[in-house]
């Protein structure tokens, strides 16, 4: 794969992956993790559309599809697409920006593995007691001690747990992108996937921290008997609805602007021209991030916070339809005149444009604060939010992975493969999701298991189903072309396989661990594309040859992470009946966790010099 | 990446933003603090909307007592001064000063801890516990929530100073007092709000 070629120090495969701090190897790590859960994920909702397939199936029962559908949502979020988000990112910011790490290569460590210990914690409820059942959102008091089951406490561990190696993540994506870049490459240089990197992880610095605070709360609720959510001792179940969606809303623009990102390297790249528009995109994408913590409200204007809050936010949520707009006409533009290279990055990222244009209309028509009392809780915002999430962010991340594919692992995606995985995703996708408007319309509840024949919904939820399978088909040809690929394509030799504009597309493939032999030096926006036309197609050197200061790896962010799995654990097992006392695991989870932080404040770490020699020799290989 | 400043005209004049690394704690420092921020104004908020709910139980008048907090206060601003006084002598390049102010600042904080325990138990026998009512348990909450970043602080200044007790100021532990020094200010400031939003209009109210 990636640096195996490449890696200087020997030591045993497992060991390698396990201790890794390079941020190219942690972005294989994510994508593996984030597909992983993807797949889990996916198959959850294949089998509650089985359940919906007909009125009064018993495919599953009741719970088990409150529990798919919950657990569905909470992995989809944030433990499939925000991982997959953070492969991309790690991979390809420090290469668009001619860094040779992130700023904190540790702490990039400790991210992946919090993300996937919490992931894995989540998903041990299925061993104990059930899975959470209560959404994705868990609103108490479904979800308080009283009514929710031990599932709802591997919910909020779990995620609690993740979102802070989401957290340390973003942090430092930020100060990578703000301190690392090279010589040249102003703000108004960086490509439009860095900015939007940067944004995403200012918004998870803002509103990861208050979910945190609302999990700590919920957990101190069912574990500790506190009383926040109890109305009886005082307490107020809104609260946890403006928590969670001071939060939520920020969510969900946190997982689309890196999929605008995606797709505005890619129309650029096969249209052959500059993206129309940058500064009013970069503009575009600061007011949206500003916007998106001002309409946290919209998900509540039924439950009665009184008109004029419910105006000021029907206003405030449709502004940002404004820079949306802006956006989508400079995607347009970019291609309008362009050369246009119609493979399976270009056609995902041009079909995401006209699919995420209709999950913008239905959000502004949710907006509108009294018709809302119509929609809410139908189908018709499953089929709103579908079409940003799948018709938006799973179609950027489909462009991105062809596209990206050939620099992570030195071969292209099939693209037969490829076309006829688009045909079926696209199809399948609208098949499943536009249906679901009307569905909603007519007045199908969203979360209910089942239906009662001969109210018009028979027809509409066949054919919802029958499009879920199309997707699912899908997927299984993208895992067929990996593998064939895998084992059939021609290695890709050259730097630049498509001939694209940015930064990435000047390292060597498969990409040295040191990422560039000498820090480039950037004179342009596009700068591979502008050493093509103004000089002689490398990018010119910003310091002579050296050796190359690399950090070294470390067991200690999985122990890290390790402890704060058996300490949260523990926290589970006050409502589980173990033969170890919680107290005992919180113990040792704690010891192992700031032990390992201690001991890593206590190393001394220089990390180690790749020599200017053997850079010489993997230059002259590689080239 | 480590040490690449010139000092061959001896530390200069900021150590802990001299190396790359240093920028890049100083800035993941103040990002975090940022995300803090965010994390302790749910809190508040929480706190605001639910200290009403007493369910029966002691209420906010009944139970802050304003000189003890007052004294608390006086003792965090005081430890913020100290830890200016040491981040002072670090860039001056006189590291027992910045150990002995480092000091000084641990054993205020200590003091702030102990303080605060004493006023927890006091509580706790008047009759508040942490599950009497919804504004028992944000209070504890939020004020706990600051006591354990106390604690963090003076475990993380501890083993800074047991770690670095005889190397003097260098490039790679500056940021690493500047880092612990700019927590302490963070928390400090949470303390201001907390005395304002908790006691005193708990006081007033
Ligand atoms: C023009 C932009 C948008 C507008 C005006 C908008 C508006 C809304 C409104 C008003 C709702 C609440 C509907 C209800 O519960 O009755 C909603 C729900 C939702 N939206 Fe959007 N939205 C927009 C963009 C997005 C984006 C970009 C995403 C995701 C990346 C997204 C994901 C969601 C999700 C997940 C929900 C449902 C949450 C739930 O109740 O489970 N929306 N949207
Ligand atoms: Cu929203």
């Amino acid at each position: 794969m990636v640096s195996e070629a490449t890696n200087t120090l020997k030591k045993s495969v497992f060991w390698d992956w396990m201790t890794t701090v390079d941020h190219k190897k942690i972005a294989i790590l994510y994508l593996l993790a984030g597909t992983l859960f993807f797949l889990k994920a996916g198959l959850m909702a294949v089998i509650f559309r089985i359940q919906l397939i007909a009125p009064e199936m018993e495919f599953i029962s009741g719970q088990t599809f409150n529990e798919f559908i919950t657990m569905h949502g909470t992995l989809m979020l944030f433990l499939a697409v925000t991982p997959i988000f953070f492969a991309f990112m790690n991979f390809v910011v420090p290469l668009q920006i001619g860094a040779r790490d992130v700023a904190f290569p540790f702490v990039n460590a400790l991210g992946f593995w919090l993300f996937f210990l919490g992931g894995l914690l989540l998903s041990l409820s299925w061993f104990f007691g059930g899975a959470p059942d209560a959404g994705w959102t868990s609103y108490v008091p479904l979800a308080s001690r009283e009514f929710g089951g031990v599932g709802i406490d591997f919910y909020v561990l779990g995620l609690q747990i993740s979102g802070f190696g989401t957290l340390v993540s973003g942090i430092n994506f930020i100060v990578t992108i703000i301190n690392m870049r090279a010589p040249g490459m102003t703000m108004m240089r960086l490509p439009l996937f860095c900015w939007t990197t940067l944004l995403t992880s200012i918004l998870i610095v803002f509103a990861f921290t208050p979910l945190a605070a609302g999990l700590a709360l919920l957990m101190l609720d069912r574990i500790f008997d506190a009383q926040f959510f109890i109305p009886g001792e005082g307490g107020n179940v809104v609260i946890w609805q403006h928590i969670f969606w001071i939060f939520g809303h920020p969510e969900v623009y946190i997982l689309v602007l890196p999929a605008f990102g995606m797709i505005s390297e890619v129309i650029p790249a096969f249209s052959k021209k500059r993206l129309f528009g940058y500064t009013s995109m970069v503009f575009a994408v600061l007011i949206i991030a500003f916007l998106s913590f001002m309409v946290w409200m919209h998900h509540m204007f039924t439950v009665g916070i009184g008109p004029i809050a419910n105006s000021i936010f029907a206003i405030s949520t449709m502004t940002i339809a404004v820079p949306t707009g802006i956006k989508i006409f400079n995607w347009l533009f970019t291609m309008w005149g362009g050369k246009l290279t119609f493979n399976t990055a270009m056609i995902f990222a041009a079909s995401f444009v006209p699919t995420f244009v209709l999950g913008g209309v239905t959000g502004v028509m949710l907006a509108m604060a009294p018709v809302d009392h119509l929609y809410h809780d139908t189908y018709f915002v499953v089929a709103h939010f579908h079409y940003i999430i799948v018709g938006g962010i799973v179609l950027g991340i489909f462009a991105a992975l062809f596209y990206w594919y050939p620099k992570m692992f030195g071969h292209k995606l099939n693209e037969t493969l490829g076309m006829i995985m688009f045909w079926l995703f696209y199809i399948g996708f609208h098949l499943t999701f536009f249906i679901q408007h009307i569905l909603g319309l007519v007045g199908m509840p969203r979360r209910v298991y089942t239906y009662l024949e001969g109210q018009g919904m028979d027809t509409m939820n066949f054919i919802s189903t029958i499009g879920a399978f199309l997707m699912a088909v899908a997927v299984i040809i993208l895992i067929i072309n990996i593998v064939y690929s895998a084992l059939k394509s021609e290695p890709v030799t050259v730097d630049d396989p498509w001939d694209a504009r940015t930064l990435e597309w000047a390292t060597h493939t498969p990409v040295p661990e040191y990422n560039f032999a000498q820090t480039p030096q950037v004179r342009s926006l596009d700068p591979v594309f502008y050493e093509k036309i103004h000089g002689n197609g490398k990018m010119k050197p910003a310091e002579p040859l050296d050796d190359i200061h690399m950090p070294s790896g470390s067991i200690l962010p999985f122990f890290i992470s390790l402890g704060l799995f058996i300490a949260g654990f523990g926290f589970i097992s006050f409502h589980l009946d173990l033969f170890i006392s919680p107290y005992v695991l919180i113990a040792i989870g704690g010891i192992v966790t700031f032990g390992s932080m201690g001991l890593r404040s206590m190393q001394t770490d220089h990390g180690y010099h790749i020599s200017k020699e053997t850079v010489e020799e993997m230059e002259k290989e590689l080239s | 990446m480590a040490d690449t400043a010139d000092l061959s005209k001896g530390l200069p004049t900021n150590p802990e933003k001299a190396t790359l690394e240093g920028k890049n704690k100083f800035l993941g420092m103040f990002v975090f603090l940022a995300g803090e921020v965010t994390m302790f104004a749910t809190f508040f908020g929480t706190y605001l909307g639910l200290r009403d709910g007493t369910a029966g139980g002691p209420e906010p008048a009944d139970l802050f007592q304003l000189p003890l907090v007052f004294i608390m206060t006086m003792i965090l601003l005081t430890s913020s001064l100290t830890s200016v006084l040491a981040v002072y002598a670090m860039k001056k390049n006189q590291f027992q000063k910045l150990k002995l102010w480092m000091w000084v600042t641990f054993l205020l904080g200590v003091s702030f801890l102990s303080l605060e325990i004493y006023e927890f138990v006091e509580y706790y026998e008047h009759g508040l516990g942490y599950t009497s009512s919804a504004f028992a348990s944000s209070f504890y909450t939020l004020v706990g929530l600051h006591g354990a970043h106390v604690l963090f602080g003076l475990g993380w200044i501890l083993l800074l100073l047991l770690r670095y007790r005889g190397t003097g100021v260098t490039l790679s532990n500056a940021p690493k007092f500047y880092a612990f020094s700019l927590y302490w200010h963070f928390i400090d400031v949470v303390w201001v709000f907390i005395f304002t939003v908790v006691y005193l209009m708990g006081i007033g109210a």
